[in-house]
């Protein structure tokens, strides 16, 4: 009785930057506009950037169409805290990092593997017992994800990420 | 500012003042207590007591709506706020500007689950254009002054001010006067030259141009619909307009083809599909206008005129994008036209009109007249007939009774057509009645009604009867949700699933036991003498005017059909249309 119909498009992964009011409920209205509106979060930081606490930077990742994203920013900047969205991927080059903190339970033979796989990924040792340890590691996305991944064949226990904060190359604010 | 310490109810009715508001919707509850103790012993705000808080908000859309200021809305917490969500929803989706102030269970109780707790800013945040939890009451002037700003600048909306009861209670010597601007929130109204330059170009080399007006116009002020007749009658095109636009453009000029989309005139929908370029004009190519997207008129040239980004390209690509006021570019583009047509003269669109004739003579809201029963349409018509040298405001309720206003009713002026166009709410029409006419007390305020939509918000009858309010209530009793009905006569092989209005209320006697007037009407011939009957009785009317049972709504696209695939009134055995119905 009803006929239904998906577009296929392509999607790409943008890295927004959003400057809002530090104020009470402007991270849930952010989030809470792309859950209402079907769009995707992949990684998402917050914190107030200026010294007085005023403004907070809002960095997002998200995937979608072309179009998708166009209507994310633009629904973005009506938000009435929201001050400026700026769309890194789009913008220019840019640089991305996220921090990672990843607990090993090792052996004797998995603690010299962790110990050298850190190294190479110049991570740091943050914490240290007879049979563990917490690595602190900062990179682009698919760094941490290689990082983790080795990991787990060196006595994985549990890791956490901050999700990715990222700024423009060059003297130019947002 | 400062001066003498005010308790925080204080300092909201004195801001209110401050802002001009003369009359608040509302019904008082435990946490609003102090700001209903602070209304008790002044004079400049007259609050209105409605039946139901859903009532509340659509009273004040009407208001606002009716006289282009913002409607106010005090309600109390909890259920209070919950009940005004659908109002605010309905004021978000049409872009009304309103304040609600709701009560909130006093601060260090927020979040214990306490009697008649709601997470009022949660609930709402989707739903408002902004929202404000108030924690210190040395900022309730500032924000209350804010809000006004927000909710009036920009595109406008809804905006709640959830103030816990305590605030209330404190008291601040920190006050404001006249508009705050929000720190950040800086909406753009003047729109961008280059864009409007292009704009005129190709507007004036366009051979089949079409201007597509919408509720943004009525928003923009008298001064927009100002402009817009200007503009439109200097290029000579035709032009169309949505439901919510009704009355920007007056209806009785030969370049009006009524209004387009699911269920808008053939020579509307034809022209839009058509045209060379089209020129939106604060309007959002709803589904209800587009139809099947990518049948949308396929070959036009887009210009799309709105103060709201997030509008352009949201579901049609557009060529040209001008993010701005309408009448600030209605403006700028005028003064750009005429210097174009100095240059390079005046385009005629002979053929264009030619083929408009030709869609026209289609006579696409014909119906069957009946002697013995009253047609829907035919009532429409009768009720225009017989108020159209009145100073008469119309509001509706949802369904067929809407579409068949919107068909046959004539605006020629802005602000004089309610309606719940984005929301869709049944319920809606009476209590914007009631708030229209609080702002117009001399003016003929009629809601044409369905008889299932009326039961939605019924218990207002309580506060007209209260304020003497000569509300008419122009009911087209067709024992269906005809909408509904409709749609499964159309879409699931008449299979009337819970559609049938069972228990109906006797109007007439419901109108008598609010001391009010009824009328029953169910012939043609009693017809007129019942609309004349209910104009003259000076007072709340309920209008009980039974029509054919089964007629439907047309022209009608179907869902799933492009926009020039209508089904008109004579073709009601029409074949299906390729790929079935839609989910819209």
């Amino acid at each position: 009785m009803y006929h239904t119909h998906k577009e296929v498009e392509l999607v790409a992964r943008h890295t927004l930057s959003i400057i809002v009011d530090n104020e009470a409920g402007v991270l849930a209205r952010v989030i809470g506009l792309f859950s209402g509106r079907g769009y995707n979060i992949e990684h998402l930081t917050v914190a107030p950037v200026d010294l007085e606490g005023h403004e907070s930077r809002i960095t997002v990742v998200t995937v979608g169409t072309p179009h998708a994203i166009e209507q994310i920013k633009a629904q973005l900047d009506r938000l009435v805290p929201v001050h400026r969205v700026g769309d890194l991927t789009e913008s220019g080059p840019y640089v991305e990092r996220e921090l990672a903190l990843v607990k090993v339970h090792c052996n004797n033979d998995q603690q010299r593997a962790a110990l050298r796989i850190a190294e190479a990924f110049r991570a740091k040792t943050v914490d240290s017992s007879f049979d563990s340890y917490i690595f602190e590691v900062t990179g682009k996305t698919d760094k941490i994800k290689a990082f983790i991944k080795l990991m787990e064949d060196a006595g994985l226990v549990e890791s956490v990420r901050t999700g990715v904060a990222a700024l423009t190359r060059g003297s130019k604010a947002l | 500012m400062s001066g003498k310490a005010l308790s925080g109810a204080e300092i909201i009715i004195n801001s209110l003042v401050d802002l001009g508001v003369e009359v608040i919707f509302g019904y008082p509850g435990g946490a609003v207590l102090p700001l209903y103790d602070a209304l008790y012993d002044q004079d400049k705000i007259r609050h209105i007591l409605v039946r139901h808080e859903q009532a509340a908000v659509h009273a004040a859309e009407g208001y606002a709506r009716s006289t282009g200021k913002p409607g106010v809305v005090l309600v109390t917490s909890g259920p209070g706020a919950t009940n005004a969500v659908t109002g605010l929803t309905d004021a978000m989706m049409d872009s009304i500007p309103v304040i609600c102030l709701t009560g909130q269970v006093p601060s260090h109780l927020i979040g214990s689950d306490a009697f008649q707790e709601a997470d009022t800013v949660g609930i709402t945040r989707h739903c408002t254009k902004h929202n404000y939890l108030v924690r210190d009451v040395d900022m309730l002037s500032q924000i209350v002054h804010e809000a006004f700003y927000v909710a009036t600048n920009g595109r406008p909306g809804p905006v709640v001010i959830d103030i816990p009861k305590d605030i209330q209670i404190f008291t601040s010597a920190t006050s404001h006067s006249g508009m705050v601007k929000h720190k950040s929130y800086r909406p753009e109204a003047k729109g961008d030259t280059a864009a409007i330059r292009e704009a005129v170009r190709l507007l004036s080399a366009a051979k089949k141009p079409i201007f597509y007006t919408g509720g943004g116009v009525i928003n923009s002020g008298p001064a927009a619909a100002q402009l817009l007749r200007e503009i439109v009658q200097l290029t000579g095109a035709p032009i169309t307009s949505t439901l919510m636009g009704l009355g920007a453009y007056p209806a009785s000029d030969k370049q009006f083809l009524g209004m387009l989309g699911m269920h808008g005139t053939y020579e509307a929908n034809h022209a839009m599909h058509d045209c060379d370029v089209m020129i939106c004009v604060g309007a959002r190519f709803d589904d209800r206008v587009t139809g099947r997207l990518d049948a949308f008129s396929p070959n036009s040239k887009k210009i799309h005129i709105d103060i709201d980004r997030s509008s352009i390209n949201k579901t049609v690509r557009v060529d040209v994008p001008i993010v701005g006021d309408v009448a600030h570019v209605l403006e700028d583009m005028l003064k750009i036209w005429k210097a174009t047509i100095l240059e390079n003269g005046q385009q005629s669109y002979e053929d264009w009109w030619a083929d408009i004739a030709v869609w026209r003579s289609r006579n696409c809201l014909k119906y069957s007249r009946s002697d013995d029963v009253i047609m829907p349409q035919y009532a429409l018509e009768r009720l225009q007939e017989l108020t159209k040298d009145k100073d008469v405001y119309f509001t509706t309720e949802v369904g067929q009774h809407q579409m068949w206003a919107a068909q046959f009713l004539k605006f020629e002026d802005p602000n004089r057509w309610m309606t719940s166009g984005g929301l869709g709410t049944m319920g809606y029409g009476f209590p914007a009645a009631i708030g229209a006419q609080i702002a117009h007390p001399d003016a003929l305020v009629i809601d044409v009604a369905g008889e299932a939509s009326i039961q939605m918000n019924i218990q207002e009858l309580g506060t007209a009867a209260q304020y003497d309010l000569p509300v008419k209530l122009f009911i087209l009793n067709n024992e269906y949700m005809g909408m509904v009905r409709q749609w499964q006569e159309l879409n699931h092989d008449g299979r009337y699933s819970h559609s049938y209005s069972d228990s109906l209320p006797d109007f007439v006697a419901l109108a008598k036991a609010y001391g009010a007037h009824g009328i029953r009407v169910d012939k043609p011939a009693d017809l007129d003498g019942a609309i004349k009957e209910m104009i003259a009785v000076k007072g709340l009317v309920i209008v009980d005017c039974r029509v054919e049972k089964l007629a439907n709504c047309f022209p009608m696209v179907p869902s799933g059909a492009a926009h020039n695939e209508m089904i008109l009134p004579d073709e009601e055995d029409r074949q299906e249309f390729e790929g079935g119905a839609a989910l819209v």
